[in-house]
């Protein structure tokens, strides 16, 4: 039997941007076996939110992830929606999306340039992520958040999107668009690329069913999965787009699937914006008088796949049951399947592949009191000082 | 296959199985089944109908540990939920991960916050508190209060 060397990669890497230890065995420069640990940033939020009322689990599941943290509380509206038979106006369906579909767009940038970091090609890093940078404005200036927006409540969303703001998005998304040309030029065209990403980590359609795996990770291996498309819900089922596909399941498909993506995103967006200007009278809450009991399961498409949320509500103002599942959790186990077999370098690339989030993975956290004594900084300062940003990016609007 | 067949089908194929069946639209059902047969039910599912396994979610209520297993039918957006009721004192059920990978995580998980055994289980080992959590402690059965809730 040869000897197996162990290569960490983790907890805390550079490598990756949240707390996770991958364990390679490896053989020279092979990856023989791979391991995987967590709960290094456990936060309990399952049980917290059986504490919590309906209302503010909302803020409560927004915090999951950072990166995708809309998709959250709409699966989790989706899910009480269906407990209390609530349709929603058509002028909120249109909100929900364009925030749905914004954040897909500015997390699919993320992805692209940690994709290009992971290569060494940092421009494509540099690039994608000063792009983002104006999708992240529009949030602010839509919720006055460039994270957690706190749009969602049950029945409806929280802020309007008025007239006056819609030319300024429809402006942006232009520009986001005329980028991602020029992305999607300097990454599906590079022959760098291509020798570094094709037949790397591949995923075959049998794979992808065993695991269960989800959104771009399933879409690149031919598995056209899209809860938008096959469980409507919001405004998806009112505009025009297309489930993007990819068959050859390695990473070049994988960044494939996600770019063009981008493309749809945006025409749902524009589309959205349409729907808005015709709905210009409708409501965007509807009155929500009880949650009585029942069992809702709440999906939606997440920028990394399908969010699954299960409720259980014995009829009080808080679930018996809250179970969430990310769709990491899913995409990240198929790494047995991508990497065992490739050299180190290709399997860092193929972990990274499935845009791994593991803050949603996560399921258990011990809080330090660490009692410093120093003083950063207080709630009001900080809440003046966030006001004072948006105030200020909605005068560079103007 | 639309929704109204796959009941049929099942009620035919498991009729001794099923204990309750409950249609709440045409894109969520909810089937109450004997836990001993929850294997040849997944198998159905996932092989002849092609169902993929989404999760399974555990509670912890007064008739005891239940289970609702998640499978999604993506053709047609249906959301199936498998539920069974295991035995308050002695919470078991076989496992399904030797079907295939998708349900072993969350069974490690389930056995590690409820304490719900899964038998032939490939790898029961704990997912996320390995090293840092007290043996045999499981935090989210209803009798578990944390340090926080005895003070």
């Amino acid at each position: 039997m040869s000897k197996k060397t162990l290569i960490p990669i983790g907890p805390y890497h550079p490598l990756q941007e949240e707390p996770e230890l991958f364990k390679l065995y490896c053989d020279g420069e092979i990856v023989k076996d791979i391991k995987w640990e967590t709960g290094y940033n456990h936060r309990g939020i399952e049980k917290l939110s059986e504490s919590k009322t309906y209302e503010q689990i909302f803020f409560l599941v927004e915090r999951i992830c950072g990166i995708c943290s809309t998709s959250h509380p709409f699966a989790f509206a989706n899910a009480i929606e269906e407990i209390a038979n609530i349709e929603v106006t058509n002028r909120a369906k249109y909100i929900r999306s364009i925030i749905g579909e914004l954040e897909r767009v500015h997390s699919h940038l993320l992805w692209v340039g940690l994709a290009g970091h992971f290569l060494g090609y940092n421009t494509v890093f540099m690039w994608a992520w000063k792009y983002r940078e104006p999708v992240l404005d529009l949030f602010e200036m839509i919720s006055g958040n460039r994270n957690s927006y706190a749009m969602f409540k049950i029945g409806g969303v929280r802020r309007d999107i008025e007239e006056s703001k819609i030319p300024v998005i429809q402006k942006v998304l232009g520009d986001v668009k005329k980028k991602t040309d020029m992305l999607v030029g300097a990454v599906m065209d590079d022959p760098v690329i291509h020798a570094r990403t094709k037949g790397v980590g591949i995923l075959t359609k049998q794979d992808i069913i065993d695991y269960g795996a989800v959104g771009p990770t399933a879409r690149a291996s031919g598995v056209a999965i899209d809860v938008r498309k096959d469980d409507p819900y919001a405004a998806y089922p009112l505009v025009n787009w297309k489930v993007i596909t990819a068959e050859a399941g390695d990473v070049f498909a994988k960044t494939q699937v996600r770019l063009l993506e981008m493309y749809e995103s945006i025409s749902i967006i524009e589309q959205c914006l349409e729907g808005l200007r015709k709905e210009k009278e409708g409501d965007i809450t509807v009155k929500v008088k009880e949650i009585p009991e029942g069992i809702g399961n709440g999906r939606a498409e997440a920028p990394r796949g399908e969010v699954f949320h299960f409720v259980q509500s014995d009829g009080s103002n808080s679930p018996v049951r809250h179970k969430i599942r990310a769709p990491s959790y899913v995409n990240i186990a198929t790494f047995k399947k991508s990497c065992i077999g490739q050299t180190i370098a290709d399997a860092t690339l193929s972990l990274a592949a499935v845009d791994p989030c593991y803050c949603c993975t996560e399921r258990l956290a011990v809080a330090y009191n660490i009692n410093t004594g120093e003083k950063i900084m207080n709630a009001v300062e900080l809440i003046n000082q966030s006001a004072n940003m948006t105030n200020d990016l909605k005068k560079n609007f103007k | 296959m639309d929704t109204e067949l796959i009941i049929e089908k099942l009620k035919e194929r498991f009729k001794s199985a099923i204990i309750e069946v409950a249609e709440k639209n045409q894109r969520r059902i909810i089937i109450t089944i004997k836990p001993e047969s929850i294997l040849i039910v997944a198998a159905w599912l996932y092989k002849d109908a092609e169902f993929r396994f989404i999760i399974a979610s555990a509670l912890h209520t007064k008739r005891g540990f239940e289970i609702h297993y998640h499978f999604s039918k993506d053709a047609i957006g249906l959301v199936l939920n498998i539920h069974v009721i295991l035995d308050k004192d002695n919470p078991e059920i076989e496992s399904l991960s030797n079907m295939y990978n998708a349900s072993n995580w969350i069974e490690r998980e389930m056995h590690e916050l409820f304490g719900i055994n899964f038998l032939n289980h490939p790898n029961q080992e704990k997912l996320i508190s390995e090293g840092n959590w007290a043996e045999g402690v499981y935090p989210f059965r209803k009798e578990f209060k944390s340090d926080q809730e005895k003070r």
